[in-house]
């Protein structure tokens, strides 16, 4: 467990107290509590319901320990209790005072009999069922029991029992009698997640924890409170029954799912990854990970995971296994004959993949077309990261959050895109941190921050930002701080408002991007104009900074972007293209990028699964999931978060071993073939600081979209993707998505009377490449706006609709 | 040192009507609400504190100066409870009261509240009492329209909304801390103490937190004076006091008498133990107390009295229990009850509790040893001083007090195999005479 109150900072003189316990004196800062500064002498009290990072609330009782307070006279006298009696108190919940003396389980018969008193209490209603409970072996009450309880039990009467388990949610099982009733699980739902669903119901002995029957215990954190039960009441549908933890190996590594990189433990046995928990660190995510970093883990090991590297036979037209060196060769030598190339990538690499994909670009295939952003974006946004972003190490940081006044968010749902930011921003909006959102609507975690809606719709986010210079309310200052959504890209003018506000107003702004490794990409150089470390392309001293280091010469014009290469390839104007992790649904407009990567003369897709790339490719090449490699992650704040290799006998190659070995039959070798030389490279290479790319500086276009949010008939299309939804990376475990939010069209009050059906009916939305239907609800939005998950419950708004966030789009009641 | 009953509270009872504010006022009720406008509320305070009247609900905590606690500069508002979820096996004194004369308690909330300067009240009632919770809106409404209650009371300037609030049955919400969670809408269990009430209770906002027969007890100091109230009752208890007999007793009921009163003169007034029987052991305050026995008789109920018998004075509920009782089975009934109540938020009185019950109930039926006893003492001295309120520690009471006084008759349980008394002649409908 951690403390964070005081971040490592040196406490002055006057804010310790000093006391005794068991005779060792010890000074703690003022207001710690006598169970952790007990735990700075090495003396761990037992306890159950404290948590350092929930509320205190003493009822377990496990903590008792006999305390004497000084009198009047200066000399300790003890708490005493009723008439005549020492009166042990909880250590959980007593702060430490100026000349307290405490005497533990160690030094106090007392204390010691009365843990001992309440560990016997606790383990009368306790089931024997060690030999079978998912937490034996890693057990608190099994461990405390050893340390702190009585040999024998004297209890021979009948233990209370309940059916069990019951289902509290599709992914966590309750198993009412082994719990203790400690309220961990209840407090962090309210105090943490802020999703109250569970709490405890009826008393006495048969208290126990229940659900809300009419809503459901859907919460993006609910994992958390498995890991924080001291007991095996709670356990998940995916472990359960599944590992003794003594047969797991632990590994610390770094998730992979959102941007936050949140400190995650990978157990795993025999190669293979049975379970995810929270790591902990103080200065990220605390104790805590969403239920995507802790379940989403099994689409490594699906049916359709590539294993071996294939080639398209040239009699058959068929793709066929193939061997490494072979599918090295068949690639470089496509590559050759199909000229000019260009790369996409997703946003999921490793900051060292990223780079060895950058410098394949440059060095290999001699060209800038290289972009990672597959999913709307602009010439703005690239200026944007180029002046903003790039190889600007640390910046705005999560500990940063719980020290400012304001935070605005603008095209940024945090509980949705970066859960673990979100957690963060709502302790911080518990200890009166403001948060604004400029928004379509009020979404559930706005209103679970307590956040303030600039209700905005999607298009007018620019003018919205322009707006706050001069808003009285928000009063953003040089004490607040600017979270910045990926989604803006897609918004005129927004992204270059968003720097305007900073500047204007001296607010810190930080970039939020959605993926792993989108950060690293932009760090890392996979964009068109800019090279590793924000050295823009079109600057010579930054051409020969990296030319040193690279011993090569680097093309001087930008390339082309994502949206370019797509246009390129279609226009048979690129013939070759490299394709890593991108999903074309995923992209503004899958079908172009359907049509380039039909249209290209030779494609080598780099993939974990099977897809749609991979079956149009002309080389396959299997690459390494994140539990198969060693890597880093770069979090939103710009911290860099390596991890090592977790499944050390994995075989699979990284992408840039894979992307070294087509280099290397190209004569262009990249330099590296492993992460650390990788990194070597990278650390060798620097950081920039030479001239930076100024700023964009587009207008809103606001005075064209002001007009009306209704377009003709039609309503302007909100979109984001949900935390749980329809994403590859969370294939294979059905607990977990069964408890993601269902599909729902959200609309006005005033639009859903003007479609004439009721909430929760069907509509169908229909934009310029199709329909989907699904069940309206009715959320704070302005008239003539329609929010939808861009992926949940099989529509792909991309996809399906034709549309992005911004368009035009019509709704109807009922089913197309 | 008096032996006589002095009726003040219970004064009116017998009055035609008396719950009406007709027959309140008759008797001169509202005219100590009138004098208390005219004072200043510190005064009040100060009065109540002059005349040491101390907390009835059966901790005795100086009233005057828990009201004294309020801290008059925090700006958030004040707020005056009235306890009135008498739920403790055995008390049965505030709801009669409530009963016979609502406007003396209600007089007495606009008085402390004034006095407190709080300007919302609250009457917390137990539930399953509808018949006094009407008589208690009735009293309220009638203050009301007589101007008592409202805004610029009788031209003082002075406001107080006064709300009658009725709870859900349970035992723990007679706890303080429990019962103002309970006010405020959630599952009553008890709150982390500090903050204390006083600095942060009802809304996060200072309350006090009184019972009824403290609040009841208020207009008659502030007609009569403190030094009338001193005048009643012993050095460090003054005052009268309700106590209530039940059980085996002649005249079970209400008996107003000064502090310091002891049983052997509330048994005479009572006309004695049932006939043809003897006393074989009461409670002082309700089952939360230890039991006492007969050689007990002659000690003073007040709080230091009862506290140097090794008890405490608590609520005044003196169950008086006769030689046909067993006291291995009364002894269960109670503890039955305090495991049906215990809120379940510690572990010690939620599974303290739970087995206590079992335990003692394999006594009852002769399948234990002496052993089994040390064992149940150390249950007890696992739970007393270890649980998170009091509950867990009434818990305990009976059960070590009725090992202290009859241990052999729990051995007498396991060398009849069972248990040798015959239940039907300790009840009421027993035929006069019966013997154990």
């Amino acid at each position: 467990m951690t403390v964070t109150s005081k971040e490592g900072q040196e406490v002055a003189k006057a804010d310790l107290v000093t006391l005794t316990i068991d005779g060792v004196e010890v000074s703690v800062p003022k207001g710690t509590l006598v169970i952790r500064a007990a735990e700075q002498i090495g003396v761990q009290i037992p306890r159950f319901c404290d948590h350092p990072l929930l509320a205190p609330v003493g009822a377990c009782r496990q903590c008792l320990v006999e305390v004497a307070l000084p009198g009047p006279d200066g000399e300790p006298r003890t708490m005493m209790g009723p008439p005549g009696r020492v009166k042990p108190q909880a250590s959980c919940t007593l702060t430490a005072s100026e000349g307290m003396v405490v005497n533990t389980q160690i030094s106090s018969p007392i204390a010691d009999k009365a843990q001992q008193g309440v560990m016997e209490a606790l383990l009368i209603n306790h089931p024997l069922d060690c030999p079978v409970c998912d937490k034996g072996g890693e057990c608190p009450l099994q461990n405390q029991a050893m340390s702190n309880g009585r040999g024998e039990t004297r209890f021979v009467e009948t233990k209370r029992t309940f059916p069990k388990p019951i289902n509290i949610s599709a992914q966590v099982l309750l198993d009412r009698e082994r719990c203790v009733l400690c309220a961990r699980c209840t407090r962090f739902s309210e105090q943490i997640a802020g999703d109250p669903f569970i709490a405890l119901i009826e008393r006495g002995a048969l208290q126990q924890v229940g659900i809300y029957e009419k809503e459901p215990f859907e919460s993006y954190f609910s994992g958390n409170t498995i890991q924080i039960c001291p007991v095996g009441a709670l356990t998940s549908a995916a472990y359960r029954f599944r590992a003794r933890p003594f047969d797991l190996v632990s590994t610390p590594s770094v998730a992979e799912h959102d941007a936050c990189g949140s400190a995650i433990r990978v157990d795993h046995r025999r190669g293979k990854v049975v379970r995810r928990l929270s790591g902990e660190d103080p200065a990220v995510n605390e104790e805590w990970i969403t239920d995507k970093d802790r379940f989403g883990f099994t689409y490594a090991r699906q049916d359709d995971r590539l294993t071996h590297p294939m080639v398209r036979d040239e009699e058959t037209g068929e793709l066929r296994t193939a061997s490494w060196p072979e599918a090295f060769v068949v690639a470089a030598r496509g590559l050759q004959a199909a000229g000019a190339t260009g790369v996409l990538t997703g946003g999921r690499l490793t900051l060292e993949d990223a780079y060895a994909y950058s410098k394949f670009a440059r060095v290999a295939l001699g060209t800038n077309d290289v972009d990672f952003r597959a999913r709307a974006h602009s010439a703005e946004e690239e200026a944007f990261l180029a002046s903003t972003v790039a190889g600007t190490g640390l910046g705005v940081t999560f500990e940063d959050l719980e020290k400012v006044g304001t935070v605005v968010l603008a095209g940024l749902e945090p509980e949705d895109e970066a859960g673990t930011l979100f957690l963060r921003l709502r302790k911080a909006a518990r200890k009166g941190l403001k948060v604004v959102s400029i928004a379509p609507f009020t979404s559930r975690g706005l209103a679970k921050m307590h956040g303030t809606l600039i209700r905005t719709a999607p298009g007018d986010e620019a003018a919205a930002l322009e707006a706050l210079a001069h808003d009285g309310e928000v009063a953003l200052d040089a004490g607040g701080i600017l979270l910045i959504g990926e989604r803006l890209a897609a918004v005129p003018g927004a992204l270059s408002a968003a720097a305007a506000l900073a500047g204007t107003t001296g607010a810190r702004l930080a970039w939020v991007p959605r993926r792993a490794g989108d950060r690293g990409a932009v760090d890392a150089g996979l964009l068109p104009s800019l090279l590793p470390g924000g050295r823009p392309v079109d600057d010579a001293a930054a051409r020969v900074d990296l030319g040193t280091v690279w011993g090569t010469t680097v093309g001087h014009e930008p390339g082309r972007d994502a949206a370019g290469i797509v246009a390129a390839a279609i226009a048979g104007e690129i013939g070759g293209l490299v394709v890593g992790g991108v999903d074309p649904d995923d992209t503004a407009d899958p079908a172009a990028t359907r049509a380039a990567i039909g249209a290209a003369s030779f494609v080598v897709s780099l993939e974990l699964r099977a897809t749609d790339v991979t079956q149009a490719a002309d080389v396959v090449l299997p690459v390494a999931a994140a539990a198969e490699k060693a890597g880093t992650f770069v979090t939103w704040e710009g911290r860099q978060r390596p991890f090592g290799k977790v499944l050390v006998e994995s075989h699979a190659l990284p992408d840039l071993r894979v992307l070294a070995g087509i280099a290397d039959e190209l004569g262009t070798p990249l330099g590296f073939k492993t992460v650390e030389a990788a990194r070597a490279e990278l650390s060798e290479l620097g950081g920039w600081d030479g001239d930076r790319v100024a700023a964009p500086t587009v207008s809103t276009g606001s005075t064209t979209r002001e007009s009306s949010t209704t377009d003709g008939d039609g309503l302007r299309l909100a979109t984001w993707k949900q935390m749980i939804d329809d994403a590859s990376m969370l294939d294979g475990d059905d607990y977990l998505r069964a408890t993601g939010r269902a599909a729902v069209a959200l609309v006005s009050a005033g639009t859903l009377a003007g479609l004439g059906v009721e909430a929760g009916a069907n509509v169908t939305v229909t934009g310029p490449g199709g329909s989907a239907t699904l069940p309206v609800g009715v959320a704070d939005l302005a008239d003539g706006v329609v929010w939808l998950p861009a992926g949940s419950d099989g529509i792909n708004v991309n996809r399906d609709l034709g549309a992005t966030a911004g368009a035009t789009v019509s709704v109807e009641g009922g089913a197309a | 040192m008096t032996d006589t009953l002095t009726p003040v509270l219970s004064d009116n009872w017998d009055a035609e009507r008396s719950w009406t504010l007709d027959s309140y006022a008759d008797g001169g009720g509202y005219d100590a609400l009138k004098t208390a406008l005219g004072m200043e509320p510190g005064a009040l305070i100060d009065l109540v504190k002059d005349s040491g009247l101390r907390g009835r609900g059966g901790a005795g905590f100086p009233t005057g100066m828990k009201w004294g606690f309020i801290p008059q500069d925090n700006p958030n508002p004040k707020y005056l409870v009235v306890n009135a979820d008498e739920s403790e096996p055995g008390t049965c004194k505030d709801i009669p009261l409530m009963m016979a004369s609502p406007h003396t308690l209600v007089e007495g909330v606009i008085i402390s509240a004034y006095a407190i300067r709080a300007n919302h009240a609250f009457i917390y009632v137990r539930g399953e009492v509808l018949h006094v919770i009407r008589r208690l809106q009735r009293a309220v409404q009638e203050a009301y329209l007589a101007g008592h209650l409202g805004k610029d009371i009788h031209g003082s300037g002075y406001d107080l909304e006064l709300v009658v609030h009725a709870g859900a049955g349970a035992y723990i919400c007679g706890e303080e801390t429990a019962l103002l969670d309970s006010l405020e809408g959630r599952r009553g269990q008890p709150r982390l103490r500090p903050p204390f009430p006083a600095v942060a209770g009802l809304y996060a906002s200072p309350t006090v937190i009184n019972n009824v027969e403290s609040i009841a007890s208020v207009p008659s100091i502030v007609r009569n004076g403190a030094s009338w109230f001193g005048s009643m009752g012993t050095e460090k208890s003054k005052g009268m006091t309700l106590y209530s007999l039940s059980g085996h007793v002649t005249r079970p009921g209400q008996y107003e008498a000064p502090l310091g009163i002891t049983l052997r003169q509330l048994l005479d007034l009572a006309g004695g133990v049932r006939e043809g029987h003897e006393l074989k052991f009461w409670t002082p305050g309700g089952s939360s107390t230890p039991i006492l026995t007969a050689e007990h008789l002659d000690v003073p109920l007040d709080y230091e009295g009862v506290g140097a018998a090794g008890s405490m004075l608590g609520t005044k509920a003196l169950q008086v229990f006769d030689e046909t009782t067993c006291v291995v089975r009364a002894v269960l009934r109670w503890t039955e009850f305090y495991k049906h109540e215990s809120c379940g938020k510690c572990t010690p009185c939620r599974e303290g509790t739970w087995w206590l019950v079992q335990t003692l109930a394999r006594l009852e039926k002769g399948q234990g040893t002496e052993a089994d006893l040390e064992t149940l003492l150390d249950q007890c001295d696992n739970i007393l001083g270890r649980s998170f309120c009091a509950l867990g520690d009434g818990a305990t009471s009976p059960i070590t007090s009725s090992i202290q006084y009859f241990r052999d008759e729990y051995v007498a349980h396991f060398e009849h195999g069972g248990c040798p008394f015959d239940p039907a002649k300790s009840t009421l409908f027993a035929p006069a005479g019966a013997h154990a």
